[in-house]
């Protein structure tokens, strides 16, 4: 997970500094903008290129029971693009992704919305706001946890559904299984939607709705015209972060699918905890190259860069 | 700072030559749990000994007992299977005695990183269960070797420690603490009574389609579900312990068709998660740790570790004193070990349901009800507690399985860590994915 968060960082980096250049115009104003990303180029080399340059480096060493040999050799990659369990794997974890990205956009969008455009007087929006964090104040894994007891055979749900005479055996796939999991990530990663549009939507001038009001646009077409291309930016990032989440997940996976469904970190766990480490980097890094495809892939649909400095 | 201490480390070694000449270099320890000599307790009193191992051995209580009752400091720190291999190969100076479980050995031994222990430095070896000094039990018949069995990995070749003896020889590659017999937890009420289960095959049983799970950890899950299929007679194993890339093939085929099924409900990663998913009832049959079984019934929900008729999955756990210690501090090693099997630490534990490697020295700090009902298999002649004092049997409770040699002298097979691992771990994340 901390993999695929420093990806990001490292490709916006880039950019940042693009941007310092193009706005330096004399040598003086661009040694000081250098210097100013300096602290940044120095903490993602150190912290994530050096390891990640390791870690790639690893995933062409041999290794027997315990001992790590230097050599280089191809044959983790080939195993890894050999096996079926490979494309399952990204399946799966592309399929939570794919899922979870779709629920907590609609999510994400209609709770900003609803905040910045209903709810009238700042003080009440600041503090609906925060409402929506206090969950966020409790640790991750009881807010997952909680869901087992919940959804369970004998949990509950099924227990309400039960006394109310709508189903009348307990439903099986509440609970370990890939419902249970998205279920998790909806409710863990929803809000990393719901910041950044948040945040997009607070930026629009109001004047622009009263405008296409004005102009005779409906209000679902306001919406389409209006709010959704201006909140481009807010849901990129939200993806950008949700879908990172997702894909770097393994605990999630592992605890509500019980065990029954794998995502490629999890498989991944497997191999470090067989300490079977040159495979495992292989798999890391391969994991991070399309992972920052990804992301590359929504960055390149919005220009973040440039909504940003609106 | 550093001639003070070899000053006192050269003294100490005298002392020890020449005791150790009088004694014939036989009782060694055996007055230091008594009280060191002065000297010695002055000089031992800043050691300090990090005891690393599982949460279910290096447990904090014994700890603190040993710093009461030896001069010096014993730092316990429980920690995960993989850090402690990680920790043992690439930081062995970070770990003094190493608690180790017997699968881990095939990853230590050789790697220069744990040391030889001479039989000579371990005085309780006379007093030890025969199934480590000789891989026998007490009634003379030789245990089962399929798997790591105690006698292919208590022994060293030579001092050197470089190559597992599968025979008795001077050199031990660890002290045996704990032990104990694995087996499959029920629970009675929701498969019709503890009669209905007694077979290892009774894990597949479609009847129990939805409600089974096993241990999310490759050597173990397969292993018990290739005990599950030899006892339906799907075929034979020529060794479960230590089985070919065409016996995985095998297993796996079927346990990923039974994945499909539904056949299983989940796969437990942690000690917590195994008690939970039999209290709520999600699982009604599935392998299990025996405290665990104790936790579900202390929550008063019937839970049965049943003995089966194909018998046992085994294991055991040492202590290794890790190579990089010498002089005082390796004296203290020894010293701690020898404590360790005196009697406090396994009249602990044998309230967690784990068996002493000395149960003659664990008897003394166990009541004769304690006694009788772990060790002997009686019905409780008192409430039984747990070493924190929580009541958790009943008066009239008998242990399931019985006497300790009805239960360790069942043993089909013994954790261990295949030649085809890695292949092992390639197929259990196919069959978990699938």
């Amino acid at each position: 997970m901390a993999m695929t968060e420093q990806a990001v960082d490292a490709l916006l980096a880039p950019t940042a500094v693009r941007d310092a250049e193009a706005a330096a115009i004399d040598s003086g104003a661009e040694r000081a903008s250098w210097l100013q990303i300096s602290p940044l180029v120095l903490v993602l080399l150190l912290f994530f290129g050096l390891p990640m340059l390791v870690v790639l480096a690893v995933s062409f060493f041999d290794f027997e029971r315990t001992d790590i040999i230097p050599t280089f050799i191809l044959d983790n990659y080939i195993d890894l693009f050999r096996s079926e369990v490979t494309l399952r794997l990204y399946a799966s974890s592309l399929k939570f992704a794919a899922i979870v990205w779709l629920v907590t956009l609609v999510l994400g969008f209609n709770i900003a919305y609803f905040l910045v455009f209903h709810v009238r007087g700042v003080l009440v929006q600041i503090g609906l706001f925060l409402l929506c964090t206090v969950p966020f104040l409790t640790s991750n894994i009881i807010r997952m946890i909680s869901w087992i007891p919940f959804l369970g055979r004998n949990g509950i749900f099924n227990q309400a559904l039960m006394g109310a005479g709508i189903t009348s055996r307990p439903l099986e796939f509440l609970l370990f299984s890939d419902f249970a999991v998205v279920v998790a990530y909806v409710h863990l990663f929803t809000l990393f939607m719901v910041v950044p549009i948040f945040n997009s939507m607070a930026r629009i001038d109001k004047s622009l709705l009263e405008a296409a009001r004005d102009a005779g646009a409906g209000r679902f077409r306001v919406v389409y015209e209006v709010v959704l291309p201006l909140s481009k930016t807010g849901i990129a990032l939200g993806s950008i972060f949700v879908i990172t989440l997702v894909m770097g997940d393994s605990f999630v996976v592992r605890t509500m699918s019980g065990g029954q469904s794998a995502s490629v970190v999890s498989a991944l766990q497997n191999e470090v905890a067989a300490l079977q480490y040159p495979p495992a980097a292989a798999s890391a890094v391969i994991m991070v190259i399309i992972v920052t495809l990804m992301v590359a892939g929504i960055l390149r649909l919005v220009d973040v860069r440039k909504e940003l400095a609106r | 700072m550093s001639r003070k201490s070899s000053d006192s480390k050269t003294r100490v070694n005298r002392r020890f030559v020449l005791k150790g000449a009088a004694a014939g270099g036989a009782v060694v320890a055996s007055e230091a749990i008594g009280g060191f000599p002065t000297v010695w307790a002055q000089n031992a009193k800043d050691i300090t000994l990090v005891h690393a191992g599982g949460s279910y051995a290096a447990i904090k209580e014994i700890g603190e007992q040993a710093t009461k009752d030896l001069g010096f400091k014993i730092a316990m720190q429980a920690i995960t299977d993989d850090v402690q291999i990680n920790r043992s190969l690439t930081q062995p100076n970070t770990i003094d005695i190493n608690n180790i479980d017997s699968t881990k050995l095939p990853y230590l031994v050789g790697k220069g990183v744990l040391s030889s222990i001479p039989v000579a430095k371990y005085k309780l070896w006379g007093e030890t269960v025969p199934l480590f000094t000789k891989g026998a039990y007490p009634n003379g018949q030789m245990a089962s070797t399929q798997g790591l069995s105690p006698i292919e990995a208590m022994f060293y070749v030579d001092k050197d420690g470089k190559k597992l003896a599968s025979k008795p020889t001077e050199f031990l590659t660890m002290i045996p603490t704990i032990y104990n017999a694995d087996t499959l937890g029920i629970r009675p009420d929701l498969v019709g009574g503890r009669d209905k289960v007694t077979s290892w095959k009774d894990l597949l049983d479609p009847k129990y389609k939805g409600k089974t799970a096993l241990v999310d950890y490759a050597p173990v899950g397969v292993m018990d579900v290739a005990m599950a299929l030899e006892a339906r007679g799907d075929f034979k194993y020529a060794d479960k312990g230590n089985m070919t890339k065409d016996e995985i093939d095998k297993t796996i085929k079927i346990m990923i068709d039974m994945k499909k099924g539904g056949h299983f409900r989940s796969f437990w990663s942690t000690f917590d998660q195994s008690v939970n998913l039999m209290a709520s009832g999600e699982v009604v049959i599935q392998s299990m740790w025996s405290p665990a079984v104790t936790a579900v019934r202390s929550r008063s929900i019937d839970c049965y570790y049943v003995p089966l008729k194909e018998g046992y999955r085994g294991w055991f756990v040492g202590l290794a004193p890790m190579a990089h210690l010498s002089g005082l501090k390796l004296d203290c090693a020894y010293e701690y070990m020898n404590w360790f099997n005196s009697g406090w630490q396994g009249g602990f534990i044998a309230k967690q349901g784990y068996y002493s490697a000395v149960p003659t020295t664990a008897k003394k700090f166990l009541t004769p009800e304690e006694w009788d009902y772990w060790y002997d298999g009686k019905p409780a002649a008192v409430d039984i507690k747990d070493p924190y004092g929580t009541i958790m049997e009943k008066k009239g409770a008998t242990r399931d399985g019985g006497a300790i040699w009805d239960r360790m002298g069942n043993i089909a097979c013994w954790n261990t860590v295949m030649d085809e691992d890695r292949y092992l771990t390639r197929r259990w994340n196919e069959f978990v994915s699938s």
